[in-house]
Formats: structure tokens, sequence, C-alpha cells
């Protein structure tokens, strides 16, 4: 089969596994496993063929076109690079991963048929996204996967917080989407097309009128894909769905399609230097907050949720100046590690029952009874914190040495304020990073209280499937010296300066914390707290949607807990209690827009009721009151009618008389 | 019209003929005895008035030298179908003497009705035949000429008729039968009517006047006819 | 003789006929008022024939046929009085409201009928209703 035969079939099974599951999930009930699996790890083994082919050299482009429209055309074209084959390759590993791990974890799950079929839809829109050559084609993709994140999201939808947050996800992914839309139809009045190589063509034509315009808009709409500031706020959120889900979200399709697509088109963006600033400030912006606020989370999810964000903004970062390379390098790696890391997280409250942080450190032994997730949660955790020789590392560095490049004026693709800004941004969030990644490590595993519950060992499904995510979390850096030839060719090897730079402020980080865990942990013992769920022989998904929906009333928020003994508390000081809550952001939003569209729905509906409605009981009041004024003659009595009817035959023949005579 | 002699002799009407002058007497009686009929409060009495409206509309049709029509007037007018109207009377327990409700509410609707319905046919009558004069040199009407115009030329209208008569037969016997839930009807009336005596006699008298007399009214007819054949 | 003078009698006395079929209570009298109006529309039918010197005598051959549709009529009409009266105990027009919008009419009655009806049938209606439907069927 030739090459774009089998890159047309790796988005195409998914899809069919989807159809098949949707179908017959509820008739043939021994097909769903199979059917959500296995069409995982055919894509993946297609990609992985197509990436082998492929093997960076021009890119593959096939095209045929699906529908005249009379101005622009739409074909259904893939044009796959080096970036495009590598990403199918990650998205189909952490998809086959997910749908392995879910079939144990949502084992007893009356909905698992549905949710492996949307879990396979969803794999399949964003390998569609990954592989298509035409910017429409993109946008259906993109669109599915907004829609399935709503589902997935709601997978819990008994409970109110997995209402909120599905809604949540969707409306503000929507809010980018309408920008992005515009833009994207800007771009393709601009270019004459919206196949990627003809638009790639005009910009390096330099044939773009509106290059700002446009990458601001397409800004908007990646923003809340990627879950950027300042519409990230679904994401946190979206952790009342289940673990698998999340990593799903997390490690390789939906935040990565917004990066993913950036990258794409960066030339689009290079175009436009204050388009790259904004950027850089979004990226800054997004890097130092999220970490501050995973520092104040104490849900295991969130804390992660937020790291993903901060992860984020180190790849549009990278793109901020210029870098698309060191960008996607880093979501290739981040990919690995934070499927890891929920996924070892789905583990670990499974076991303990409860997902926060604060139970976790009052049980002992917690990392005896997950062997498999604590070893695999280190080295992703370490991964993370970009200690070398993590795969973490490499991309973090190659991001920070780009921004480094750029910084001291020696790339021309980026303003050098961009430059400057992603780097202290980045070391900063660096600091920070290991400092909630050492926390989560600390609290998670080196807890001391009561013997932590005894579930037994968990399903293998879904501890093979760490160990596998492991092997690209420790090793992915070794690639750093082949990655160049699929990409742009920068160099992707750390430089000495960032390195050390990086390194230590990540190494400060994890002291700091440590030191203050030393200092708190001996708190712990004198405030009991801790909630767990009442099923411990429930499947993961079970237990994890009871520990959701009991977080809100055992610590009365679903992000923080009162813990004394948090080190975070101890090292964000007066700023933990804005941290923990996402520095108001909500609030902000609720107060900005929640309030006047309810003011304004509330105003509405007045109108409907009390004004409109009045015209209408009026106007059915008249007709009721003739009606029952004309039932009055009803008297049943036939005199009347009969009085009636003769003294109208008088009127009508003194009348046909008059108008006789008259006319005679 | 076709008759000239109708068109072109005009006579006033302040120099009435004497037939005109019994005529209009005539009509005058008849006038209130039907006013009476229609106004009086003794629901017999309005019977017995009714007679004397009909009796002097006989007079009439014998002045317009109609007299079959005036003597079957007579004989079934007054001789059947007031005595028909008597007995209805009596079998509803109609009160004998004044009843103070004879009249219905609609009263002064039916006056009005009635006024303006004679204003304007009035009206429209004198405005139209106020020149017109019937000339009574010769009988119209005598038995003979009707008799033979009616077997002559209208025998079949005739015969129709008198399926239309044998069908009022057997319906005015069909719904004036005792049906079989007499003793439900009888307790009926028992317990609303206070007078006792009228239950017992209404059974008794439901079917047996009338059908006669309906009979009596045909047979009468077809006597008279048949007398002139 | 004016042609005028039997017109103007028909014309009176079917009026003095329609305001009796229009105002009396008593069936029996509405019948009877009925008659009145046939028998002006019988006058008029023999006056114009008269007038016209019909060879055909139409105009009197009708008559004959209304004068035994009259008594047809009067048959039936007092058949069905006498059947309306065993069934409702009563023979008042204006008592024989079953056709009357039922939620409105228990209080307006309007004018003469509730103390018609108060006088000679204090407990009319149901008993009726249920007698009328054992009658029709």
């Amino acid at each position: 089969m030739t090459t774009t035969t089998l890159a047309v079939l790796v988005p195409l099974l998914p899809f069919l596994g989807a159809v098949a599951g949707l179908l017959l999930g509820r008739t043939v009930p021994g097909l769903v496993r199979p059917l959500a699996v296995l069409p995982a790890l055919t894509s993946l083994g297609l990609a992985a063929v197509v990436a082998v082919r492929q093997g960076g050299d021009a890119a593959v482009d096939a095209a045929t076109q699906l529908t005249p429209t009379g101005s622009v055309p739409i074909d259904l074209a893939l044009h796959i690079d080096g970036f495009a084959a590598l990403v199918a390759v990650l998205v189909g590993v952490v998809a086959s991963c997910v749908q392995i791990y879910s079939t144990a974890y949502l084992r007893d799950d009356p909905r698992y048929p549905s949710y492996a079929a949307l879990v396979s839809l969803f794999t399949s829109a964003m390998l569609l996204v990954v592989y298509s050559g035409d910017l429409m084609v993109l946008l259906v993709g993109w669109e599915i996967m907004g829609i399935c994140s709503y589902f997935l999201v709601g997978h819990y939808w008994e409970t109110p917080e997995a209402r909120a947050a599905s809604l949540k996800a969707f409306l503000v992914t929507k809010l980018g989407d309408v920008p992005f839309l515009i833009g994207l139809f800007a771009l393709a009045v601009d270019a004459g097309s919206f196949r990627i190589t003809e638009i790639l063509a005009t910009v390096a034509q330099g044939g773009l009128d509106h290059p700002t315009l446009i990458a601001l808009l397409l800004l908007a709409g990646v923003a809340g894909k990627s879950a950027q500031f300042p519409l990230h706020t679904w994401l946190p959120d979206a952790m009342a769905g289940p673990t698998p889900v999340s990593a799903l979200i997390h490690a390789a399709t939906m935040v990565a399609a917004g990066v993913y697509f950036v990258a794409r088109l960066l030339p689009v963006f290079a175009a436009s230097a204050a388009a790259l600033v904004v950027l850089a400030v979004m990226a800054a912006v997004t890097m130092a907050g999220s970490a501050l606020a995973a520092l104040a989370q104490d849900d295991i999810k969130r804390v992660l949720a937020y790291s993903t964000i901060g992860q984020l903004g180190y790849m549009t970062g990278a793109l901020a100046v210029g870098d698309r390379g060191a960008a996607v390098f880093h979501l290739l790696s981040h990919g690995a590690f934070k499927a890891l890391l929920f996924l070892a997280a789905g583990v670990i409250i499974h076991a303990a029952g409860t997902n926060s942080l604060a139970a976790m450190s009052r049980m002992k032994d917690l990392r005896d009874r997950v062997p498999d997730a604590y070893w695999t949660m280190t080295v992703a955790l370490l991964a993370l914190a970009a200690i070398p020789p993590f795969s973490g590392f490499f991309s973090k560095e190659a991001v920070l040495g780009a921004a480094e490049h750029t910084a001291t004026g020696h790339a021309d693709s980026a303003p050098a304020a961009a430059g400057w800004i992603v780097l202290v941004a980045g070391l900063v969030a660096a600091l920070l990073t290991a400092a909630y990644a050492t926390r989560l490590w600390l609290l998670a595993f080196r807890g001391r209280g009561a013997e932590a519950p005894d579930h037994g060992r968990q399903p293998v499904a879904m501890t093979a499937v760490l160990w596998v995510l492991a092997v690209p979390s420790l090793a992915f850096g070794v690639t750093v010296g082949v990655l160049p030839d699929w990409f742009d060719g920068h160099k992707l090897a750390p430089t000495l300066t960032t390195s050390v730079l990086g390194t230590g402020v990540a190494l400060v980080g994890a002291l700091v914390t440590y030191g203050a865990w030393r200092h708190t942990t001996a708190l712990a013992a004198r405030v009991p707290i801790g909630a767990v769920a009442a099923h411990p022989d429930a499947d993961g998904g079970q237990v994890e949607a009871e520990a959701i929906a009991t977080h809100a009333p055992a610590y009365g928020n679903v992000a923080s807990a009162p813990d004394p003994a948090d080190p975070g508390r101890l090292l964000l000081g007066p700023l933990h209690r804005h941290a923990a809550v996402g520095f108001h952001l909500d609030a902000l939003y609720a107060a900005l827009f929640v309030r006047p569209v309810q003011a304004g729905a509330r105003l509405v509906r007045f109108l409907d009721r009390e004004v409109v409605d009045t015209y209408v009981r009026g106007a059915g009041t008249a007709p009721r009151w003739l009606g029952a004024a004309v039932r009055r003659a009803q008297t049943g009595n036939v005199q009347t009618y009969l009085s009636a009817l003769l003294a109208g035959t008088v009127v009508l023949a003194v009348a046909a008389v008059l108008v006789a005579t008259a006319g005679a | 019209m076709n008759l000239p002699i109708a068109a072109d002799a005009p006579q006033g009407f302040l120099s009435p003929t004497g037939i005109e002058i019994a005529f209009v007497l005539v009509g005058l009686v008849t006038l209130g005895a039907a006013v009476i009929t229609v106004t009086t409060r003794q629901l017999v009495h309005a019977a017995l008035w009714l007679v004397v409206a009909l009796g002097g509309l006989a007079v009439e049709y014998l002045l317009l030298t109609a007299e079959f029509i005036a003597w079957v007037q007579v004989l079934i007018y007054v001789g059947s179908v007031v005595v028909l109207l008597l007995f209805g009377l009596m079998l509803t327990r109609a009160p004998i003497g004044r009843s103070p409700d004879a009249d219905s509410g609609n009263r002064p609707v039916a006056l009005a009705v009635a006024l303006a319905a004679a204003g304007a046919l009035v009206w429209v009558v004198v405005d139209a035949f106020r020149t017109q004069w019937i000339e009574l040199d010769k009988p119209q009407g005598t038995t003979d000429v009707t008799g033979s115009i009616l077997f002559r030329h209208w025998v079949l209208p005739f015969e129709a008729l008198s399926v239309l008569l044998l069908a009022a037969l057997v319906g005015a016997i069909v719904l004036s039968r005792k049906s079989k839930d007499e003793p439900d009807a009888n307790g009926r009336q028992n317990r609303n009517g206070p007078k006792t005596p009228a239950a017992q006699k209404a059974p008794k008298d439901q079917k047996a006047p009338k059908a006669p007399n309906d009979q009596t009214g045909q047979t009468d007819q077809t006597d008279q006819t048949e007398g002139t054949r | 003789m004016h042609l005028a003078y039997p017109a103007v009698l028909a014309v009176l006395l079917f009026c003095v006929g329609l305001y009796g079929v229009l105002a009396r209570r008593n069936a029996i009298l509405v019948l009877m008022s009925v008659e009145l109006m046939l028998n002006a529309v019988n006058l008029n039918l023999v006056a114009f024939d008269v007038w016209l010197r019909d060879t055909l005598h139409s105009g009197q051959a009708l008559t004959l046929f209304t004068i035994a549709i009259a008594a047809a009529e009067i048959g039936i009409g007092l058949a069905i009085v006498l059947a309306v009266y065993r069934n409702r105990g009563t023979s008042a027009v204006d008592d024989l409201r079953d056709t009357a919008e039922r939620p409105d009419d228990g209080g307006d009655g309007d004018g003469v009928g509730p103390e018609g009806a108060a006088a000679e049938e204090p407990d009319e209606p149901a008993p009726g209703a249920s007698q009328k439907a054992e009658a029709t069927a």
C-alpha cells in the first residue's frame, strides 16, 4: 500500500471503530473491548509505518477536491511532514494506552460502550487534524474533538460537577472557535486556498494582507483549545471526567491540537511580530500563573491539569520565539510523561480511595500498595521537573535554548522581546514546576499516619500501560540528535547556559519544597483530614467519581483543602488563597460574562412573560369575552331563536324592498 | 296583468261596494278574534276565539266566491282541528281559568317583530296592489268547478297528499303510544304532579281520542271530494 | 272588490299568528297561532286565485292541500306536545332548554323563565333529561 493509503487509514480506522462500537455496543457486549482497542493499536502501527516511510523527507501531499464551492475550494487533502508523522505516532500511542487502560479502569461502567466509542472518535478526530492538509477538513476534526470532549468530560453526568465542567469546556472552547473560524476564512481569502501548502507558499511570498489580524483571530481559537491564558479555565474543571479521558485530552489530543496548529502554520504567525509578542506574553502568563496555581491545588488531578497548562505554555513560548521544532519536541515528550502521570494518578486514586493530596499525605505506605504507579510516576515527575536525563529535560532545554537564542538576537524570525519574555517566564516556571512536582510526590508517596487501604493488585491492563509509557518518559531524550532531521533542522540539543540555569532552578525548587515539607509534615498528625470513597472494591472509574463528588462536601472546595501540613501553603504564603482558585479568574468571568448574560436572560424572560405574553393573553381574553357574550344568547329557548331569525328576515326583506324600489 | 278588467276598473276606496263593506266588517271580527286568541290568558277561551276567527275566514272565503273552500274550512278547522286542540289542552292539563303565565318572557320582542313585520308587509302589499280590482261577477270556487279541476289537473298531488296523511296518522299513533316503561313514567308524573287522579287518567286518554280525530279529518275531506264528484 | 282588502287582512292575520308563535308559552297555543298563520296564507291563495281567474284554479287546489297538511300537522304536533308533556311534565316552550349553554345558564335564566319553571316544575332538569334519554331509546 502506498503511504497515502496508509495515512488515510490511520484516522479512518478509529472512526469505523467508533461507529461500530456505537452500533453494536448494546447488542454485542463482547465486541466492545476489541472494537475499542484494536483500531487504536492498528492506527498506531500504521502511523508508525507512515512515519518511517516519510522519514523526515519531503512532505507527503495528496489531495482530492471535496466539493466545488465557487470561491475557495475545499479539498480532502493530506499533508504529512515530519511533525505530522511524529505527532500521529504520539496520538496513536496515547490513544492505545488509554483504550487499554480504560478496559480495566471502567470495567464495571454501564456506559463503557459509548465511552469507548467516543474515545475512538476523539482519536480519529485528532488524527484527522494531524494529517489534514486542508484547513476546513482540519476544522471538522477540531470541532469533533470539541463535542467529544463535552461528552467525555460529562461522562459522570449524574454529578453536578461533571455537568458544569462539560458545559464549561464546550462553551469556553467554542468561545475561542468563533474567532478561529473567522480567522480561517480571512486566511483563506488572503491566500486564496484552504490548502496548508498553498497558504505557506503565499506566506513565503509575503502575500498575506492582514497577517496580524489573522494571527490574533487564530490565536483565540488556539488559546481556547490549548487552554492558554485567558481561556484556560475549562481545563482544571475538566478533571471531573474519568482519568483516562484526562490523559487523552491533556497528553496528545485536544490541547495538543492548538499547539500543533500553530506549529503547522507558524510562518503565518511569524509574519506578524505583534502576534508573536502576544503569543509570548500569553505563554509567559500561562506558565507562571498555572505553576503557582498547581502548587496550591489539593486534587491530584487538578495539580496535573495546571501542570499541563504550564507545559503548554512552554510549547507556545517555543512557538513565540519561532522554533516549532522545540515546540513539537516538547509536545511529544510532554505527551508521553503527562499521559503517564494521569494514568498513574488514576491508579493512585483507585488505591487510595481519594483524590485529595491532603488525605494521601496521611496514609502510610501508599507507595507499597501501588509499586508500579510509584516508580513510573517518579520517572514522569522527574521528566516533568526537567531533571536530566529524563525526556522533559531535553525538550524543555530545547525550548529555553530557543528562547535564549532569540533573546540574544541570533534569530531573525522572532523579536528579541519575545525571547526574553519566554526565557524569564520559562525559568520561573521551571522553578515552580519542580516545586509542585516535588510536592505532589512527597504528599502522595511519603505520607505518614494510618495504613493505606489495601485493594489487592491493580489490574495488569492498568499497570502495564504505565511501564509502556515510562519508556519514552525516561529515554525520549536520546532522540534529540535525530529529531532535527524530521523537523526544520534547528538544533535541539541543550546548550550549556540554559541547561545549568534550568536544572539549577529546578533543583532549587525541589529542595526548597522538600525543606518546607520537612517543616510542615509534623503538623499533619495534628489535623486529621481525609475522606475515602465508600466502595473499595469498585473499579477505578467509580471510585474516582465518588472521590470527586465528595471533595467539595468534605473540604469545602473542589480545588483546595484546609491542610496546614501542605508545603505549598507555606511556600506561597498569602498567595496560596488566590492560587488555589486559579487567581479568581472564574469569579472574574462570572462577574464579567455570566452575570450580564443571566441578567439579560432574566430581562428577556421578563419581557417574554410579562410584556409579550400580555398581548397574547389579551388577544385570548377578547375572544373569550366575546364568546361569553355570544354564549348568553344560547338560552335554549326556541322562541328567542325564532324571534331573532324573523327579525332578521324582516330587516332583510325591508332592505331588499328598499333596494328594489330605489333601483326602480 | 293578463286581466284587463282588473286593471282598468279602479274604484275609489272611499266609495265601497256592499261586498267590500261586508268583507271589512267580517275581517275586523276575524282579526279581533285572532288578536284575542293570541293574547287571552284563558287557554280554553283562546281555542274558542280561534273558532270565531276561523269561522270568520270561512265567511271571507264565501265572500270571495270560493264556497267549497269555505265549507272545507268550516268542516276541518272548526270541526276537527279546534276539537283536537281542545283535547290537547285537556290532556296536558292546561289550567281552566286565567293563567298568569300564558305569555313567555319573549313577549316584547315578539310584539316588536310582529309589528315590524306587519308594517313592512302592509306597506309592501298596499303599495303593490292598491290599484288592483277583483271582479266577483262569476263564482270562482263552486264545488263543481273545484271538484273538476282537483280530479282533472291535480289528481296526482292529491293522491300524494293522501299518502302524507297516512304517514301523519301512523306518526301520530307512534308518537302518542304508551312506551313500555309505563310505570316509570307514571311514577315520575306522580312525583312531579300533585294531582294523582290525572296520573290515572293520562294513560287511558293517550291514544283513543286523537287517532279517530285525525282519521275523521281525512275521511271528512275525502267524503266531501267524492261527493262533489 | 279591491285586492288590497283580503291581502291586508291576510298580512295582519299572519302577523298576529307570528306574535302568538313568538309570545305564547303553552305549546298548544303556539300551535293555534301556527294555524292562524296558515289561514292567512290560505286567504291570500284564495284571493289571488279569484283575482287571477286561473283556469287551473291552482290557488284553490293549493288551499285545499294546505288545509289537509295543516290537519296532519296539528295531529303530529299535538302528539309531540303530548309526548313532551309525558316526559317533561310541562308543555311550556321556554322550559325546554336542553340546548342552552350550561355553565353560564344557571344564573341568568332571563326574565320569566325562572319563575315559570319554579311554579310548575321545581326539579325539572335532571329527571327530564333522564326521561328524555329513555324515551328516545
